[in-house]
């Protein structure tokens, strides 16, 4: 890892800490029902708005309420973007006539933006509307942000509260997080993006003349414009050729700034934020780095500051952020060094003043490796799955790193409120097997852990590696599933994990070597990402509503320290742990082999 | 408490104990051994491993690949049979040593049951042929009596059984129950006839009526809970199940989905053969937690065991645990932090008299008190003044013994009339004699009273010759033990009848944390609601019928077995020896057996690293051959890595079955040193150790060309 790179993490870690200590306590106050400075005024309009709804602001909730609310609220989201996407033919806001999207892919689409994933198996402008865009995709990447941060708001109160069965409201929870925090936080972002050069506008698709005449396949449509099959089942390709670009246009930058404050990494372009009115400068692409950490970070600050005790937010953030520098590390390294087989041709990827050096297949010139690196080990650490480069070109350590980081749960800062509940169920688990070594019944932050919430904590422990894993075994078995695959050997069974890790987590990114938008990856990845988010949150909500009700004992020396170094140690232990038990096979038979079949020359 | 107030029972009891009861000792003693080994073949039935559902996993997989083996001899094979069979039968050895850790456990816990019940029976009891003193006497089992029967108890005797005085009057040591050291005196009739079973009586003799049938006792109920009933997990123990069935569920989805990954590798590689169910049934009872699994149930029956062996019957194993996560302990004063007794330890004379002169009379009458207090003033006299015994018999000597009334004693020697007891009884002694009590006395007394001791006056005639200072003699090396408890993490409260002054004296002295003076059963009651208000757990001690309701609330309490019965309903845990400081060994036995689960649990984990190591590149050696580059510990062939990690796997159970009857080893520190400790060795060492482990059995296979 060369000395420019170490130097980039360095700012990148000491601004992000700058901005989120203060964004942490206006995310507390917020959080506990105050209304700060100029919110006074708003404070009526709030009032209106619940009352219409019929929501009584002061009535909290128990948490089996809070998860019946917060699940027919993310049913409903899913009804509206389906919906929109099925009619966005006749729907306004269509200035290049997108036909209705087809229902196996408006079924995995509306589902992916609902659950924060945002993994996309179409490529948006040539596909969805700008009033689907920006009515569906873009509302959506607000709602599902907030949902998270509701969830992982109720279980930090559960541990703060004591014998009281309440976990807070979570329509005024979803309201404020959105109207108080994303919303002003979105719109200075989205104002710093189109300094930079982001796009925003509604025009139609704008036509360039080029100097050269392009050749390029484009698959066959039909009379209803879906692509038409040949009989290997894989899309039909014709040879075309032409001297005119088609640049296509939109309101870009109010969807990029929740795109990667919220954590949802759904790209309002095909290429993401490789596409340079996504993300056109090193500078707009610094933002996006921290603009995807910012609230997780904060959220950090957040617990410590809910449960009265700063250090325990510090302890669980330096777990975080240990194992985020190492990966970045990892990552930086891997690329840098390239790939022996290219340098065994003669191929220079030495870095220079000339060149970035290293592994440059898929990434764009103006961030190098050291951006990309950086970009795809935060975007797969947080739960974002925004991409700056093809992670199917990545090293196969490369490669690694962003998938394990996934397995690990997403819980490396994770998404928003995501991450934190994520990483608080592995604290949980640390805390009680380590509890018991030091002759007590665990406990955390003075709440007893006891059988029900070790069952909670199982579920959630269970769920996305069986959804992985099963899914996966499902995919390499069927035709359906095989025939998705774009390289052959190893890296074949690679980019199949590699997409339900994606989706199953939460995530959404894709190591693009996979076709995925196909009736039966759309239907599986469909069913990973639900039932990854919400057999997640209500196992999770149930914890909550459980320590809520449970009595705060006294911490003296006999209690196990959850603040200090050890416990740093531990829980990156067992997160480390949990997530290599359930992964190193199926890891060895993709990205390692791989590994060492490049290493040993194969 | 001190030892001369132990019971024959208790006595009994602790060499029975001692004999099966001391960790360590006879673990693997051929008589227990034998059954045990019996015990883990009857194991073997579906109902019984049902109950464990870690260890029916390795129990199914067993019978899967002996299924496997007979399929293999048919020739329809999908390995070589010899290879099936020694994974079917180590995979059998696993079931088996883990019934064999908890049929051992099992076997001790019961062999100690049965002997605290028959050392109950060495008491020696006068049984008499009528209600009368005269009547008939057989020396009988204390043991047989039943309900109606008549003793004799006589000084220097163990009261056998609960009972009811019918004839005579006798001073009875009852500080295993009160805690208050001075005699009390037990005759028929009235508020004072009834006797406790353990209390000693010191001098005179009493007939007694018993009222409790034999094996009708509290404790006798208790040891048959104990023995008999089907052990219940405890709450910990199931949330750790929980734990590791969802490990279970992991591993098996792990293994099963391992196959498609296999056949579609196989394909895209076109190299090598899919993995055998074989191999995915060694590699899913490899990851599977077997080693905690195994060891669970005994460690949980050790714990109790541990317990027996202190000599403390614990009601449940949920009482065990808790003793694990005690915050404070309510200590009594007397026997817990002071000696039993107090012991005279200045003689402060009135103004006009010599010191001499007040031991001198101090002794005469203290020479037929039998208590201990009374014996220390003899023999404080005669370390400072050299005064012999005198033989009363050649004198004209009358001694006065204590009563409630007089709340003196003393003796008529001689014509002198000379008295001693409370300040009040001898001011009042004086006055009426038509003495004047000196100014300066009631200050000394003062004095004595404020630096924690008790202020004995002594008289003669009608005028008082000065104070005995008793003092409360804090036991030797319990400050020590106090800031152990300290370290731990655990508050230490002193409670006492004493007033403020006193306690406040003793509790500096014995380094407690906080003290209850002048306590009373509500007080003490309400001092542990606002402990546990606090959110923290509260263990106490107690024997008297008052105590219960604070027994009764208390999260740890132990009942004194020569306590009342109330007493006893109320805690849950008896303690036989009827000694309070028994409570820090309560505590340290919780924490233990806490401490031992959890690092058993970590070590199991841990281990399955280097099982991966192991296994994963032979299972897919012949798909990937570059794999190879993970069998780190360079082991023989794919067959003997796997057969390797199944040997480790099993005979781990085997190595760890001492630790886990024993315990971990437990230090009184604080908790973040106890877990980076445990952390280091368990977590740490049951990463590495499976690397050496895996790589010996590999060798030793390989050397005796099994693979």
């Amino acid at each position: 890892m060369s000395t420019p790179a170490i130097l980039q993490l360095g700012l990148f870690l000491l601004v992000l800490l700058v901005l989120a200590w203060p964004l942490s306590s206006w995310i507390t106050r917020i959080m506990q029902g105050e209304n700060p400075g100029p919110l006074r005024l708003l404070a009526p309009l709030e009032k209106l708005l619940y009352r219409l709804a019929g929501i009584r602001q002061d009535e909290e909730m128990g948490w089996k309420s809070y998860a019946v609310s917060l699940l027919v609220f993310n049913l409903l989201g899913v009804l509206a973007v389906y919906g929109l996407q099925r009619l966005q033919g006749v729907l306004p806001f269509n200035p290049q006539a997108m036909a209705a999207v087809t229902p196996d892919s408006s079924f995995n689409t509306a589902i992916s933006f609902v659950t924060n994933t945002n993994w996309q198996g179409y490529g948006g402008e040539t596909t969805m509307s700008y009033l689907t865009q920006m009515l569906g995709l873009t509302v959506q990447n607000f709602l599902s942000a907030a949902t998270g941060a509701a969830v992982v708001i109720a279980l930090i109160r559960g541990f703060a509260r004591h014998s009281s069965a309440r976990i807070g409201n979570f329509w005024v929870d979803v309201t404020r997080f959105t109207a108080y925090i994303l919303l002003p936080l979105s719109l200075v972002f989205a104002l710093a993006l189109t300094q930079q050069g982001v796009i925003q506008n509604l025009l139609p698709y704008q036509t360039a003349h080029t100097v050269e005449v392009t050749h390029f396949q484009q698959p066959k449509l039909d009379a209803k414009g879906n692509p038409v099959n040949g009989k290997d089942g894989k899309p039909v390709m014709l040879d075309s050729q032409t001297q005119q670009q088609t640049l296509p246009m939109g309101p870009v930058a109010s969807q990029e700034a929740i795109k990667m404050l919220g954590t949802n990494g759904g790209g309002f372009f095909n290429a993401n934020s490789a596409h340079p009115y996504e993300n056109p400068t090193p500078l707009s692409n610094f933002l996006q780095d921290l603009a995807i950490f910012l609230i997780p970070a904060a959220l950090c600050f957040v617990f410590g500051r809910m449960v009265g005790d700063r250090r325990q937010g510090w302890a669980i953030l330096a777990a975080m952020l240990v194992m985020f520098a190492t990966a970045v590390v990892v990552e930086t390294s891997a690329e840098q060094a390239g790939v022996p087989q290219l340098s065994a041709m003669g191929v220079d990827q030495q870095a220079s003043s000339l060149q970035a050096g290293g592994n440059m297949e898929g990434k764009e010139s103006r961030f190098g490796i050291i951006d990309t690196a950086l970009f795809t080990v935060i975007t797969t650490s947080a739960s974002c799955g925004a991409v700056t480069a093809m992670h199917d070109s990545l090293t196969p350590i490369g490669g690694l790193v962003p998938t394990f980081l996934m397995q690990l749960g997403e819980v490396v800062f994770g998404g928003v409120g995501s991450g934190l509940y994520g990483m608080l169920v592995f604290a949980i688990l640390a805390v009680f097997i380590a509890g018991l070594m030091v002759g007590r019944t665990p406990e955390y932050l003075g709440k007893k852990i006891e059988t029900y919430e070790m069952k909670m904590t199982a579920i959630t422990i269970l769920v996305t590696p069986i959804l992985v894993l099963v899914l996966t075994a499902i995919a390499v078995s069927v035709d359906a599933g095989k025939a998705g695959i774009a390289n052959p050997g190893a890296h074949g069974f690679s980019e199949i994990l590699y997409a339900f890790t994606s989706a199953a987590n939460n995530n959404g990114s894709a190591f693009a070597g996979l076709s995925a938008n196909t009736p039966f990856y759309n239907i599986m990845t469909g069913i990973a990402m639900f039932f990854g988010r919400f057999l997640m949150i209500v196992p999770i909500l149930a914890i909550a509503g459980s320590l809520s009700a449970k009595k705060r004992l006294a911490v003296n020396s006999g209690t196990l320290p959850t603040h200090g170094p050890l416990f740093v140690v531990l829980l990156i232990g067992t997160v480390l742990l949990v997530g290599a038990l359930n992964y190193v096979p199926a890891l060895a038979l993709g990205p390692v082999v791989e590994q060492l079949q490049m290493v040993s020359g194969h | 408490m001190n030892d001369r107030n132990h019971s024959n029972v208790s006595a009994a009891a602790n060499s029975a104990a001692s004999q099966h009861g001391k960790p360590g000792k006879g673990m693997f003693d051929p008589a227990l051994l034998q059954p045990a080994i019996i015990d883990s073949f009857r194991k073997l039935s579906p109902r019984t491993q049902w109950r464990n559902p870690v260890m029916f996993v390795v129990y199914v997989g067993s019978i899967l690949t002996t299924a496997l083996w007979l399929q293999a001899l048919a020739g329809k094979g999908e390995a070589a049979p010899g290879f099936i069979l020694a994974i079917a039968l180590w995979l059998w050895f696993t079931v088996l040593f883990a019934n064999f850790a908890e049929a051992l456990a099992e076997g001790r816990s019961k062999a100690q049951a049965a002997s605290l019940r028959s050392a109950k029976k060495n008491v020696v009891a006068k049984k008499l042929s009528g209600p009368r003193r005269d009547a008939g006497v057989t020396i009988v089992d204390g043991h047989s009596l039943k309900k109606g029967d008549i003793v004799l108890v006589e000084a220097g005797d163990v009261i056998p059984v609960d009972g009811e005085v019918i004839d005579g009057v006798a001073s009875v040591d009852e500080s295993a129950i009160t805690g208050e050291s001075a005699p009390v005196i037990r005759e028929s009739g009235g508020d004072f006839s009834s006797v406790t079973g353990g209390t000693r009586v010191l001098s005179d003799w009493i007939v007694v009526k018993i009222t409790a049938n034999p094996g009708e006792t509290f404790l006798d109920r208790m040891i048959a809970m104990v023995e008999g009933a089907k052990r219940q997990k405890t709450p910990n123990e199931i949330a750790l199940t929980i734990l590791l069935v969802a490990l279970t569920i992991v591993f098996l989805i792990v293994t099963v989905t391992l196959l498609p990954y296999s056949l579609f590798s196989v394909e895209a590689a076109k190299a090598g053969s899919p993995i055998s169910i074989t191999t995915l049934v060694a590699l899913l009872v490899c990851l599977i937690p077997t080693t905690i699994g195994g060891l669970l149930s005994a460690i949980g029956v050790a714990g109790m065991s541990r317990m027996m062996g202190a000599n403390v019957i614990a009601t449940s194993g949920r009482a065990v645990e808790a003793a694990g996560d005690v915050d404070v302990l309510l200590l009594d004063k007397t026997g817990t932090i002071t000696l039993g007794n107090r012991q005279a330890s200045q003689f402060v004379p009135a103004p006009g008299v010599s010191e001499q002169q007040l031991a001198d009379a101090a002794q005469l009458a203290s020479l037929a008190d039998e208590t201990p207090e009374g014996r220390s003033i003899v023999v404080l006299a005669k370390q400072k003044f050299a005064l012999r015994e005198r033989e009363l018999a050649s004198h004209e000597a009358t001694f006065i013994p204590f009563t409630a009334q007089t709340r003196m004693s003393g003796i008529d020697y001689d014509g002198r009339q000379i008295r001693k007891g409370a300040i009040d009884a001898i001011r009042r002694h004086i006055a009426e004699q038509g003495g004047v009590f000196p100014d300066a006395l009631s200050k000394s007394a003062d004095e004595v009273a404020r630096r924690g001791s008790t202020p004995l006056l002594v008289a003669e005639g009608n005028r008082a010759l000065g104070v005995i200072e008793l003092k409360d003699i804090v036991k030797g090396g319990i400050k020590e033990r106090f800031a152990e408890l300290r370290q731990m993490g655990i508050k230490t409260i002193m409670i006492t009848g004493d007033n403020p002054l006193t306690a406040a004296a003793i509790a500096a002295e014995a380094g407690v944390d906080d003290f209850l003076a002048e306590a009373t059963p509500e007080a003490k009651l309400k001092l542990i609601r606002s402990h546990q208000a606090e959110g923290k757990l509260v263990a106490m001690t107690g024997d008297g019928t008052n105590d219960a309701p604070a027994l009764a609330q208390a999260d740890v309490a132990v009942a004194m077995n020569t306590g009342t019965q109330a007493a006893k309903e109320a805690g849950n845990m008896v303690d036989l020896d009827s000694n309070p400081t028994k409570l820090i060994e309560i505590v340290e036995i919780g924490k233990q057996m806490l401490m031992t689960r959890g690092s058993l649990t970590t070590f199991s984990i841990a281990n399955d690293v280097a099982k991966y190591f192991a296994i994963i590149p032979a299972a897919f050696a012949s798909t990937y051959p570059q794999l190879n580059a993970l069998n780190v510990m360079g082991l023989n062939s794919p067959a003997s890595a796997i057969m390797s990690a199944v040997v480790f796997n099993a005979l781990i159970i085997v190595v760890l079955i001492p630790l886990a009857l024993k315990g971990v080893k437990y230090h009184a520190r604080s908790a973040a040193e106890l877990l980076r400790g445990n952390l280091l060795i368990y977590g740490l060492g049951g990463l590495l150790l499976p690397f050496a482990g895996i790589k010996l059995i590999d060798m030793l296979l390989g050397s005796l060309g099994l693979v």
